[in-house]
């Protein structure tokens, strides 16, 4: 539609804005230096090699530029000196909720994660700036042989099988966020699922930014031994603050032979947040990983997941919902790294531009010399709601060799004023009709969400229609 | 510094206005930086290709009237030029209607020296070969200058021949194509090696359509297998005009291809086609913008490109709606068909929107002939081989019949028979 007279759309953040006053124990102060790193490696009792991981890190993240050259210019707006690296209250998480300091606690239940816990998780992890605060398993899956702790506690206590996978998805090197990740790490999950276990729940994790200023570095590693499955899932907000917020998360996956992951985000975070995110899985002869992502939060979100399909047959999938509102760019995408005989990829991607929102879909597929029988598929769809919306498609695709199928394809639309004419029509209302026409449009996406976050996902896009008919 | 700069004994005879335009030309060249594996214009690309140094500038041809009979394509047309080593062969320029222009460009910039400076790469060169762009205006010698004036139309097509002949020889062949108010016209340009020797074409296309015209462009490349090129062009697309190009690809060991559409007024129709039968270790690395700048306007583009041996495609497509582009209709759509385990097809197909109650749509396609449909020939007595070469050829089929002449549909498709060897 030429003219902008289409209502504004407003989405309901209240529901993460707020906050509690913390004492924390542990500040490692503002800025980034050596001795931010040493300082975080002591608190946290690093073994040597972490420490080291940790320096080296650090030295590759000052030498790398900032992709501006592809990426958006926004990021120059990043101040690394301004920004709290690591903020705690005990880098020990509590297994009760009784145990758990008072503001955070109070902070949780706001959120509902108690709750959710009782219903339906196998398991929670909530992570409060940089330290889990609390973290428990169901004993029954703890007696399935499940590991479910945090990163911290994971390369304490299992090292055998922390050390083997970690960093071996995503090296340091990969981009200057995750070098920066892997220089400054602290709380996300690590989880080790047993042969044959299946998690018939999902493992919660939720990211909860408190303090001002603060930059969150969560690492999270999976590992899925042959023929098993779990489900995780995380959230994550943040209060509205004046100054910007970053958030820098490495998230590794490993499903080794026949084994299943499900991967999913519902991504939040108040829209001062730069939300800048490296998301990996690797995965085994016959194996499947699915990424399911959500972005409605954050100031700027740089975040494709992908998948290096290293063995026979096995499966990556990427299902993506972007919603970009007033002053936010998603820029999503998915990376699929076909490494052997008749992999499978499936990429899903919509996304909605409201106001003056950009979504940007990058995509790679990759396919090498000799490989046959790989399959891939795209599509990604843009909806664009006002006049000064913007959406972008780009897609890098890759094939060596024949045997081999590969298919993009991209649209972008609008809704039309037909659909909101015939829904007025009949008596809905402007703002309820554009309402159900954006559901309308991700709607098959919405399904694949597990039930409990598809209700809070509609509930989310249900977007509230404000300003006269035009 | 690399001899492919260094002036041509007997330079053309341009104006002084233009020699300072030349000048200012070069220095931009040895100034700008050449391009990296970082730029995002060259993702992919080839960059060790564009080593020019062992280029040297050609000289004059040893026999003008062989390349001259030789410089034949359709079978009927109302005009033709024949250009070889950055000079004029030969014109043959009578019967067109009155008031079309058809000269060589430097004589153009003396005696049309306003439409000249008005039309005269005149657009920035914004898909990544800025640097070649202003080495062609510093070297450019002569090129075809066409100008139709309003509501003329001519009905026959006017073919160009542009040859070079030499090791290592260098040249730059320009066409320009000014096209008045509903005017029509329809341009061959014809890139052709006199030898199987390796050159370096460094080629510039500019098309103008102003409201209402039509014209029909034809761009086919037939380099000697190894030699590097660059074919940068830019059309500009005014109310209710319609562009058609199309860009068949049968030589060169390396090619680049930057085709750039704009559409500046309402109603005004881009349809951009390429096609390219890859072979041997020959590499193709196309750059295209659909520039959506007026409301109401289309675009269609479909790039088809086999891969056999090593060959290795670029294709990175980009539908760009501006602001205020409402109604924008862009189509974007390139299909790669894989004959080898050696070969190597990249697509990056790109949108960029931002105005709404768009339709926007792109494509892109990598797969191989199907083994059923080999298999529906064989038992009709037809070889594997055979049958390859008539899917192959049926596959190109498509995109030529996008044509609106049957004798252009005719012409490419024996060509595209020739090269693929189909037996007639």
């Amino acid at each position: 539609m030429s003219t902008d007279t289409k209502p504004d759309i407003a989405i309901d953040r209240s529901v993460g804005d707020f906050r509690y006053d913390v004492d924390y124990e542990y500040d490692a102060g503002v800025g980034l230096s050596e001795k931010t790193i040493d300082y975080i490696a002591d608190v946290k009792g690093d073994p040597d090699w972490i420490r080291r991981f940790r320096q080296d890190a650090f030295r590759k993240f000052k030498e790398m530029p900032m992709p501006t050259h592809w990426a958006s210019p926004d990021l120059n707006n990043i101040v690394f000196e301004n920004i709290r690296y690591y903020l705690s209250k005990g880098t020990q998480p509590k297994r009760s909720w009784d145990e758990v300091p008072e503001e955070m606690k109070l902070t949780f239940e706001r959120l509902g994660i108690p709750e959710q816990e009782r219903k339906f998780l196998a398991g929670v992890e909530a992570q409060f700036d940089s330290e889990a605060a609390y973290s428990n398993i169901k004993a029954a899956v703890g007696e399935q042989g499940v590991i479910f702790v945090g990163s911290t506690e994971g390369l304490h206590k299992h090292p055998e099988i922390f050390r083997k996978w970690f960093g071996k998805v995503i090296p340091t090197g990969d981009n200057k966020f995750s070098a920066l990740n892997s220089a400054v790490f602290s709380g996300g999950s690590f989880i080790y699922v047993p042969p044959g276990v299946k998690v018939k729940h999902p493992l919660q994790a939720y990211f909860r930014i408190n303090a001002e200023s603060f930059g969150q570095f969560e690492r999270t590693l999976i590992i899925a031994d042959e023929g098993s499955e779990v489900m995780y899932m995380e959230g994550c907000t943040a209060p509205k603050f004046e100054t910007s917020t970053l958030h820098s998360a490495v998230v590794e996956l490993v499903a080794l032979k026949g084994a299943k992951i499900q991967y999913v985000t519902v991504q939040n975070w108040s829209p001062n947040v730069f939300n800048l995110v490296t998301k990996r899985g690797l995965a085994h002869e016959e194996a499947e990983i699915k990424w399911i992502d959500c972005n409605i939060g954050s100031r700027l979100t740089m975040k494709y997941p992908g998948v290096v399909m290293k063995g026979r047959k096995a499966r990556g999938e990427v299902i993506s919902i972007a919603l970009a509102s007033d002053g936010q760019h998603q820029d999503t995408g998915a990376k699929m790294i076909h490494a052997a005989d008749e992999t499978t990829s499936n990429i899903v991607s919509k996304s909605i531009s409201v106001g003056s929102g950009r979504a940007t879909y990058r995509g790679l597929v990759h396919v090498p010399k000799h490989l046959k029988g790989c399959k891939n598929n795209t599509e990604c769809d843009a909806l664009l709601i006002n006049a000064h919306s913007r959406t972008d498609t780009y897609p890098a695709i890759t094939v060596r060799g024949q045997g081999n199928a590969c298919q993009h394809e991209a649209s972008v639309s609008q809704i039309s004023e037909e659909q909101i004419f015939y829904m007025q029509q009949r008596g809905i209302p402007e703002g309820a009709a554009m309402s159900l026409a954006v559901n309308g449009f991700v709607n098959d996406l919405v399904q694949q969400f597990p039930m409990e976050y598809s209700v809070e996902l509609k509930r989310l896009i249900d977007l509230e229609m404000e300003g006269s008919v035009g | 510094m690399s001899a492919v700069i260094e002036e041509i004994d007997t330079p053309t005879a341009w104006p002084d206005w233009f020699r300072a335009q030349q000048n200012a030309a070069l220095a931009d060249y040895e100034a700008t930086p050449a391009p990296t594996r970082k730029d995002e214009a060259w993702r992919f690309a080839n960059i060790g290709a564009l080593d020019l140094s062992a280029f040297r500038p050609a000289a004059p041809v040893s026999s003008e009237g062989r390349l001259i009979n030789l410089s034949t394509g359709l079978a009927g047309v109302s005009a033709k030029m024949v250009f070889a080593n950055n000079a004029l062969l030969h014109q043959d320029t009578g019967r067109l209607p009155a008031g079309v222009l058809l000269k060589p460009l430097d004589v153009a910039a003396r005696e049309d020296e306003a439409l000249f400076r008005k039309y005269f790469m005149a657009q920035p060169v914004e898909l990544g070969s800025h640097k070649y762009a202003a080495l062609h205006k510093a070297r450019v010698a002569t090129g075809a200058f066409l100008y139709v004036p309003k509501n003329t139309e001519v009905t026959l097509p006017i073919e160009l021949f542009h040859w070079v002949e030499g090791e290592n020889a260098s040249v730059f062949p320009h066409t320009l194509i000014v096209c008045g108010e509903n005017s029509k016209v329809t341009v061959i340009d014809h890139f052709r090696s006199a030898d199987q020797k390796r050159a370096f074409a460094c080629g510039v296309n500019d098309l103008h359509l102003e409201r209402g015209a039509q014209l029909t462009y034809i761009g086919v490349q037939d380099w000697a297998r190894e030699s590097l090129a660059f074919h940068i062009n830019s059309t500009i697309v005014d109310c209710d005009a319609l562009a058609t190009s199309l860009n068949a690809n049968f030589g060169g060991g390396f090619v680049r291809g930057e085709s750039l559409s704009r559409l500046t007024g309402e109603g005004a129709r881009s349809v951009m086609l390429s096609l390219n039968p890859m072979d041997g270790e020959r590499q193709i690395d196309q750059r295209t913008l659909q520039d959506h700048v007026a409301p109401r306007a289309s675009s269609d583009l479909l790039y088809l490109n086999s891969l056999d041996g090593s060959a290795r495609t670029i294709f990175a497509g980009l539908i760009k709606v501006g602001e205020g582009a409402h109604r924008t209709d862009a189509y974007q759509k390139v299909r790669n068909l894989m004959l080898s385990d050696e070969a190597e097809a990249n697509s990056m197909p790109g949108l960029e929107i931002l105005a709404d109650d768009v339709r926007c749509t792109h494509g892109a396609t990598t797969g191989e002939i199907s083994d059923d449909e080999l298999f529906y020939m064989e038992a009709r007595g037809i070889p594997r081989q055979t049958g390859r070469r008539l899917i192959l050829n049926g596959f190109f089929q498509t995109l030529l019949e996008r044509l609106e002449s049957e004798d252009l549909r005719t012409y490419l498709g024996g060509m595209v028979s020739k090269k693929l060897s189909v037996p007639v």
